[in-house]
């Protein structure tokens, strides 16, 4: 027993000190990539040379697109790595190969994940790559605010696509019923009520997939996080995020609306045998319902979000990313050049919404051809004219934290407890507040209390 | 009896659901019960998964049966060696050796893939074959049970004899151990074979190129983006359902090896 004792112990430790004598070297040759890619970005030079790329995307059909990069420019090679979606390991693989000192020179980052790239120095500065500072006007404008990071002159990515939020409903139900289209979120409430009476429920909130929760508060103007250079502001519960989620408390507490878990069988056939009347999603969602809802092709029609008082047209965005060039990039020039056709060229946006329906961040890429024909399954609306409008008028000002995962589980964990009957939408709120800034301060970010 | 029978149906009826669900059309998916049948529509599934992405599929297939043939193999042959020396010969640091090697049992393969990568970065090895192939032929467990048979089913006396008639160890090994030890190395050789077509933290990261992927990181991948493809769910599924069906071969292929008492009888 006594040698089994230390036969284990010896076999626990030996991959730990594995791991630290190689992450010791990792950080060593990652420090010294630092020192280079910052003189770079701060000229951001060609190389002179040919030069090949790697870039991990996990978009399905990338492959295609680059394909026709590498056929125009022999000299910008770029190779396509892939992987699972971003909190399905491709993040974590990015941080691990960071630690390694082996990131890829260009990766695909959501929107709320990039402040915890930039957290952790993992992220290239492209403003002084050519052409980068003037490609902004070229973008939806909220969508510039999300890549500086709150440091004008700084650009940490390129946008690559957006979810801006409209109304999803069912025009036939809406009308056999003689219930308005709400264009208001009290409006929203009462149609609740009717579609309640009609036997259906308005929508279904989704209590475990927090980014649409996520998109409301932005919308109504909220900010779940602050950072003056210095410190975060962590804001959970501000004022306006206490106010969405106290609507939505009383609607999940009068039972107006349905808390199906999001992305099951059981949530698409709620919409597809018309147990749910509407969903207030984004652009991509149309894909989603036209699949999940098969039956029900030629009854749905989209309109603008509803809005809060004092904030008429408002929209809110739920999801996009961006394409960011790592930290240790020896070829920051020509990856910064990479990411710009990617995501501006004509030619690639309308591969990238073909392949995978990605909704460009630029304004001209929202006017493509594809995206200006009525869609049969909506009746042969013209859907992304609605969806053009709502993306122009997405507050400029929201800000991501830098432990979204982190965030989104808490959140998700509390908004369970509220609809099963314990506490409510806003305590979890409060509660997710607390654990937030705790995360912050374990990963030794300044937080101000 | 009856515990056995709700077991199987336990165990069988998500297999059901999946082969099931393989011969739906997508819109049947989600408007039929999951539980039976509607248009049987299996064939054009499997063309369409098979050529999906230029044929990537197929080629995840056979990267999986290169990575848990190959390494179920290799590991079946080294662990069987280990486990007989330390079995059969005496020398120094015996018992050290297969404690520590016991201990390596106890460790999970997860808690290994993070050291594995950073040690595979150094060496500029990470992407690449080898960077699952190698990991993949060890088996603590494959050692610690050809030991455990080896000492039971390997006389000392039918050894001896082998060496009186001027067999050398590597030959007496090859031609009369590994005979007896044969069930035990089929067991190995499945188990590991398993181990390894399951493994799937490893791959995710280790592998970047879809063409080195086994099936489990693929079929993982294409799940991962079902929100933004929604037709990928049906691929899922009948890749899900292709990728039971070698494991099943495998089991049935190997499962009559497993017989005991090889060596009753060889020294009387």
């Amino acid at each position: 027993m006594r040698t089994m004792k230390r036969a284990v112990s010896v076999a626990l430790l030996a991959p730990l000190t594995l791991a630290a004598c190689s992450s010791g070297g990792g950080t060593g040759e990652g420090s010294g990539a630092d020192e280079g890619g910052g003189a770079a970005a701060g000229a951001c030079e060609p190389a002179g040379e040919a030069v090949t790329l790697t870039y991990t995307s996990w978009i399905p059909g990338i492959e295609d697109v680059v394909a026709v990069w590498n056929e125009q420019n022999p000299d910008i090679q770029v190779k396509v790595q892939t992987g699972p979606n971003g909190n399905g390991g491709t993040y974590q693989n990015f941080f691990n190969q960071l630690e390694a000192g082996s990131p890829p020179d260009l990766g695909q980052i959501e929107f709320d994940a990039l402040p915890n790239f930039r957290v952790q120095d993992g992220l290239e500065n492209l403003g002084a790559c050519e052409d980068v500072m003037a490609a902004q006007d070229q973008f939806v404008d909220w969508t510039w605010s999300q890549v500086t990071l709150g440091d004008e002159g700084s650009v940490y990515a390129i946008p690559q696509d957006t979810g801006p939020m409209a109304l999803f409903y069912r025009e036939d139900l809406f009308t056999q019923n003689g219930i308005e289209v709400p264009t208001t979120w009290e409006e929203y409430a009462t149609a609740a009520e009717q579609v309640r009476a009609a036997g259906g429920y308005i929508t279904n909130f989704s209590v475990s997939d927090i980014n649409q929760f996520a998109g409301f508060v932005w919308q109504a103007g909220g900010k779940w996080f602050e950072n003056d250079g210095d410190q975060w502001t962590v804001s959970l519960d501000g004022e306006e995020s206490t106010k969405v989620a106290g609507y939505w408390q009383d609607l999940v507490q009068r039972d107006l609306v349905s808390t199906l878990p999001p992305w099951t069988s059981e949530w698409d056939n709620a919409y597809n045998t018309g147990q749910s009347w509407t969903w207030v999603s984004a652009v991509w969602g149309a894909n989603s319902i036209a699949t999940g809802a098969p039956d029900t092709a030629g009854s749905w029609r989209v309109a603008p979000m509803p809005t809060w008082e004092g904030l008429d047209g408002a929209a809110g965005n739920w999801g996009g990313s961006t394409t960011a060039v790592f930290k240790g990039s020896e070829n920051v020039y020509e990856a910064a050049k990479f990411a710009l056709w990617l995501n501006t060229s004509e030619e690639a946006l309308s591969l990238l919404n073909e392949a995978a329906n990605l909704y460009p961040a630029t304004t001209a890429g929202q006017q493509l051809p594809a995206l200006k024909e009525g869609v049969e399954f909506y009746g042969g609306q013209d859907i992304y004219t609605v969806f053009t409008e709502a993306g122009e008028n997405v507050p400029g000002d929201f800000v991501w934290g830098p432990t979204m995962t982190q965030v989104y589980n808490d959140v998700a964990d509390g908004f369970s407890s509220a609809v099963s009957g314990e506490g409510t939408l806003t305590d979890a709120l409060g509660t997710a507040q607390g654990s937030t800034v705790d995360a912050l301060k374990a990963q030794a970010i300044p937080v101000a209390e | 009896m009856l515990v056995m029978a709700v077991f199987t149906l336990y165990f069988l009826t998500p297999i059901w659901w999946l082969l099931v669900a393989s011969t739906k059309s997508r819109g049947d998916l989600t408007s039929t019960s999951g539980l039976w049948f509607s248009d049987i529509r299996l064939g054009e599934n499997l063309a369409g998964v098979w050529e999906y992405q230029g044929g990537i599929l197929p080629q995840w297939l056979l990267n999986s049966l290169v990575y848990a043939g190959g390494g179920a193999f290799v590991a079946t042959l080294l662990a069987g060696m280990c486990g007989y020396a330390i079995a059969k010969y005496r020398f120094p640091g015996r018992e050290v050796l297969f404690n520590v090697v016991l201990g390596g049992v106890l460790v999970p393969a997860t808690a290994l893939a993070l050291p594995l990568f950073l040690i595979f970065s150094t060496f500029d090895a990470t992407n690449t074959f080898w960077s699952v192939f190698l990991p993949s032929v060890v088996s603590p467990f494959g050692v610690y049970l050809s030991r455990i048979f080896a000492a039971a089913s390997v006389p000392d006396e039918l050894l001896e004899a082998a060496r009186l008639d001027g067999a050398s160890e590597v030959r007496t090994y090859f031609t009369v151990s590994v005979r007896l030890m044969f069930p035990a190395l089929v067991t190995i050789f499945l188990f590991q074979f398993v181990a390894i077509w399951n493994n799937f933290f490893l791959p995710l990261i280790m592998l970047r190129d879809s063409e080195l992927f086994p099936v489990t990181l693929g079929l993982y991948n294409w799940n991962s983006v079902v929100n933004q493809l929604p037709e990928l769910r049906l691929y899922v599924l009948v890749g899900a359902l292709v990728s039971i069906v070698p494991l099943i071969l495998v089991f049935l292929l190997l499962q009559r090896f497993w017989r005991g008492g090889l060596g009753t009888g060889s020294i009387k």
